[in-house]
């Protein structure tokens, strides 16, 4: 599905005669630049589009985006499109050190590619304003609308969130609900135990290669450590015996660079989409927190709504001139209490069709991973089988020769 | 510390991946070979294949390999020539110069099992008693050596074991003896205590198989003894420390004194180096004469030859080129060892991941994905297993290192027995010289008396008394010095020879395992990558 490279873009010279091209819409996340001194050190990337869609700029634009500015689309998206699965994002890093070593830049940028790209291949993500201001605006538009959103008290829709959620317990203690109100469909409930889940066996099965790969390094060590020791042995044995030594020593060493290198395709295309699919799952847990909360407010305004409207009838009963207060009321809560509804059921609905697309990305992502696994190691295997090939012509020598010699 | 360690993870290893393949029945059907946990220990590595049961190597394999194929040398089945399929514990093969060497010896097989812990007897001071542990120690007799009986069983501790090697240390200078096993570490812990007797076991069946090869400490009676006696250990376990102690004590007043001719060492005694025992005035004697030797103006009239001299420095050479490679080859061991751990570890996880996800599969992709995971677990486990096995027969090859590492030590010790022998000889030498000068003094301060002088003359006489017992004593050690040169010379020419050989035969075996291993591994894997293609064939 997504590769890690772009796909070649279309010839912009084409004969007017040739059907017009299929849309398309590609980026590329590249040049990885550190910027700044000291503590405010950070990392640009150059962010290229290719597309011939008519709502962008043009067939090509460059930006030059920073690790926070793809956060900033994230977090917009995840406010706008909840029911649907934002890519995620790689994590920020915990620890100084590692901050600009190579390895983590790279592992960083590719993932921060993958990640535009499959925003800009979901039907209803590519669509998104905030990825075209994210795609094409200039780096001061950009800053500004960074800062517009970062606060001490968070951005001002979770605010509202907070508040409604403070409310909604106070209303529950007040009605004497003490549990949370969930959803019973046991095919909700099926798929939240797959998912939580999922996130456990997955994480063990990253721990694992991450540890493959480390171990991989380590063999590389400790064979080059050997082939030194077999060098140096061999300068003190005799003629042709001390020549296969060097060889050994010198067949070692070579090998050693070989498993360095599978230790860093390993890292780079098995562990990074193991990691991916942990962070895939986690996102997805986001939404179910999202249906949760949206379910939740269903459920209170229409019990709120239906309370108003038994003492809308009770007034009306009695002929209050408060009806026509409680009448606006209780209308303005039921479009409330529709909307809530209609927000749960679209998160309901996005689900559904976003769970059996992440099936089958997760099949493709997962295929072309065990495949470069299997090619990596294959590959390795070999290299190892024909260094040591090598060695024995200089062994078959050395039998035939004299003992002593 | 590799070996042990290693087999001892791989039985933990095999048990534990046993039991969570067989729970899970995506597994079963691929990875029921039944794989021994650990490779027999007498059978040459170079021919002898692991048996695996049904698992035929891959169709793909021989288009995959050009010939030579050194996965079908390494994995032919086993022939009936040799007998019973799976190792008889006795089976020889002439393929490597060690087993030639071993099939020689009288010893046809030694074998160190069953550790037991005993309470020490009563006479022990602590109360409660302190434990040691004993071991079965069983010997196969080649037919035809003098001892009735085919094999022989017999209970040995480790102190029993340093008496061995004590009493080969005196018996056998100038030989290369191999070391003995190290003796107690001092924090070993309890915790550790079923790995340290499983390791001290090993160490001490290797060490018996080394002595049992030796040309001539092999027939020596001490082993013989060791290995056959039944009950307590019939050696002395010490070589008269207590008598001499006394005597030192008792002799050095009469030495100071000059009663010479009852102070006088024992020629026999003038065979073993001065250092073990408790003759002071011989120590201090020697020491200045070493310090002579060194500072002194004039050379001592024997001296050591220019071609030994080269050898011992070529031995030093080597001694110091194998510690490192031996280190090495330890933690080169451990690595792979790492690698296929982690390796069956992810099997076992993407297996336990393919259970979850099958508890309720709804979407077909699912499916696929499982099948997909399948194919790569069985494959990492797989390719675990044959690093694993990789792995137990370059324990075996490289095993020549520590071997040798042993030999060089051996080797020091030997030439260490030499030198002291020589250094005994000059002193006496110087002894003699001194001596006769006195003599002559008082003769020539005798004459010029008429008459003759009677104390000087019984003096003289004395002094001739010792002459002739420091000759004898010099006799004696001369020939000791060239009995041990002739061991010395003995022993590195064999060990020229069989060197060569058995490093060779050591880079041939790691080599071509090596080759055959990772044939088979990378054909496991291309079989997967193939399965795979069509996904980076989609993306592109």
């Amino acid at each position: 599905m997504i590769s890690p490279e772009t796909s070649p873009p279309r010839s912009s010279s084409q004969s007017p005669r040739s059907p017009p091209a299929a849309p398309f819409l590609s980026i590329s996340v590249t040049d990885p630049v550190k910027l700044g001194n000291g503590v405010q050190a950070y990392i640009s990337y150059r962010v290229i589009t290719r597309t011939n869609l008519p709502e962008f700029q043009g067939p090509e634009k460059i930006v030059i985006r920073r690790y926070s500015d793809f956060v900033w689309l994230h977090d917009r998206l995840a406010e706008k499109y909840k029911g649907i699965f934002i890519p995620p994002l790689p994590e920020k890093s915990a620890v100084e050190k590692f901050r600009f070593s190579t390895e983590f830049i790279e592992m960083r940028r590719q993932a921060l590619d993958i990640f535009i790209n499959r925003i800009a291949s979901h039907p209803e993500l590519k669509q998104s304003e905030d990825l075209r201001t994210f795609l094409q605006e200039d780096e001061e538009t950009m800053e500004r609308a960074r800062s517009q959103e970062t606060g001490i008290f968070k951005k001002p829709a979770d605010l509202i969130q907070i508040f409604k959620d403070v409310q909604t317990k106070v209303s529950d203690v007040v009605l004497g609900k003490e549990k949370p109100v969930e959803e019973t469909d046991p095919e909700y409930e099926k798929l939240k135990h797959y998912i939580f889940g999922l996130e456990d066996h997955l994480a063990e099965t990253q721990k694992q290669a991450f540890r493959l790969v480390k171990r991989h390094r380590e063999l590389g060590q400790s064979l080059s450590d050997f082939g030194k020791a077999m060098k140096l042995l061999g300068a003190c044995e005799g003629n042709s015996l001390g020549k296969v030594f060097s060889e050994l020593g010198a067949k070692s060493e070579l090998l050693s660079i070989k498993l360095q290198k599978e230790a860093h395709n390993l890292l780079m295309n098995f562990e990074e989409p193991l990691k991916d699919y942990v962070r895939a799952v986690q996102s997805i847990k986001v939404t179910f927190a999202d249906r949760a909360n949206a379910f939740r407010q269903h459920c209170e305004l229409a019990e709120t709504t239906k309370l108003k409207e038994i003492n809308l009838d009770k007034l009306n009963l009695m002929r209050s001139d408060k009806v026509r207060e409680a009448e606006m009321e209780y209308r303005e809560l039921k479009a409330e209490s529709e909307q809530a509804t209609r927000r749960f059921e679209t998160i309901v609905r996005l689900m559904n069709e976003e769970i059996v697309r992440f099936q089958e990305q997760k099949t493709a992502d997962m295929g072309l991973a065990f495949h470069q696994f299997a090619k990596g190691q294959a590959k390795l295997a070999n290299d190892i089988a024909d260094a040591w090939r090598s060695v024995l012509p200089k062994i078959e020598a050395c039998s035939v020769s004299s003992p002593h010699g | 510390m590799g070996m042990d360690a290693f087999l001892g993870f791989a039985s933990i290893w095999a048990r534990k991946e046993r039991e969570i393949v067989a729970r899970s029945d995506a597994a079963a059907s691929d990875c029921r070979t039944a794989m021994p946990s650990s490779l027999p220990s007498d059978v040459d590595p170079l021919l002898f294949p692991t048996p695996r049961g049904g698992d035929a190597p891959s169709p793909s394999s021989s288009s995959f390999l050009e010939p030579p194929s050194y996965a079908d040398v390494v994995f032919s089945p086993f022939e009936s020539s040799n007998g019973a399929s799976d190792q008889g514990p006795f089976l020889r093969l002439d393929a490597s110069p060690r087993s030639a060497r071993a099939a020689a010896s009288d010893y046809l097989r030694i074998a160190v099992s069953d550790p037991q812990t005993e309470v020490e007897a009563a006479n022990s001071l602590v109360p409660g008693g302190t434990t040691y542990v004993t071991y079965l120690i069983t010997t196969r007799v080649r037919p035809g050596s003098d001892d009735a009986g085919p094999e022989f069983s017999v209970r040995r501790r480790f102190r029993d074991v340093v008496t061995l090697a004590d009493r080969l240390a005196e018996a056998y200078r100038g030989f290369f003896i191999p070391p003995r096993p190290d003796k107690n570490l001092v924090d070993s812990q309890i915790m550790q205590k079923h790995k340290f007797v499983e390791h001290r076991r090993l160490a001490l069946e290797k060490y018996l198989r080394r002595l049992a090869e030796h040309p001539v400490i092999g027939k020596s009676d001490e082993l013989r003894v060791f290995l056959q006696a039944k009950g307590k250990l019939p050696l002395p376990t010490t070589t008269d420390v207590a008598s001499r102690m006394m005597n030192g004590a008792v002799r050095l007043p009469k030495q100071l004194f000059g009663e010479w001719a009852a102070a006088q060492v024992a020629p026999q005694d003038i065979v073993q180096p001065a250092k073990g025992g408790r003759d002071l005035l011989r120590i201090f004697k020697e020491l200045k004469q070493a310090l002579v030797n060194d500072w002194g103006g004039v050379k001592p009239s024997v001296v050591e030859d220019k071609e030994f001299l080269e050898r011992k420095e070529k031995m030093q050479d080597l001694e110091r080129q194998l510690t490192p490679a031996s280190q090495q080859a330890e933690a080169l061991i451990r690595s792979q060892q790492d690698v296929s751990e982690i390796m069956g570890g992810l099997g076992l996880t993407f297996i336990k991941l393919i259970k979850f996800e099958t508890e309720e599969t709804v979407y077909s992709s699912q499916r696929i994905r499982a099948a997909d995971t399948k194919n790569v677990a069985t494959a990492a486990v797989k390719a675990s297993r044959l690093y694993q096995e990789l792995n137990a027969h370059t324990v075996k090859h490289l095993d020549t290192l520590h071997e040798y590492l042993g030999l060089t030590i051996a080797a020091r010790s030997a030439f260490s027995d030499r030198t002291s022998t020589l250094l005994t000889v000059q002193t006496l030498m110087s002894d003699l010289t001194t001596l006769n000068t006195r003599v002559e003094k008082l003769e020539a301060a005798s004459s010029k008396i008429f008459g003759g002088d009677r104390s000087r003359l019984r003096k003289v006489d004395e002094l001739r008394e010792t002459i002739r017992v420091t000759e004898d004593a010099k006799s004696c050690a001369i020939r000791e010095y060239e009995r041990i040169k002739k061991n010395n010379r003995n022993e590195l020419d064999r060990l020229d020879r069989e060197k060569h050989d058995d490093f060779l035969s050591m880079l041939k075996g790691f080599v071509i395992n090596q080759v055959g291993y990772s044939e088979k591994i990378a054909s496991v894997w291309a079989t997967i990558a193939e399965e795979t293609s069509r996904y980076a064939r989609d993306n592109n």
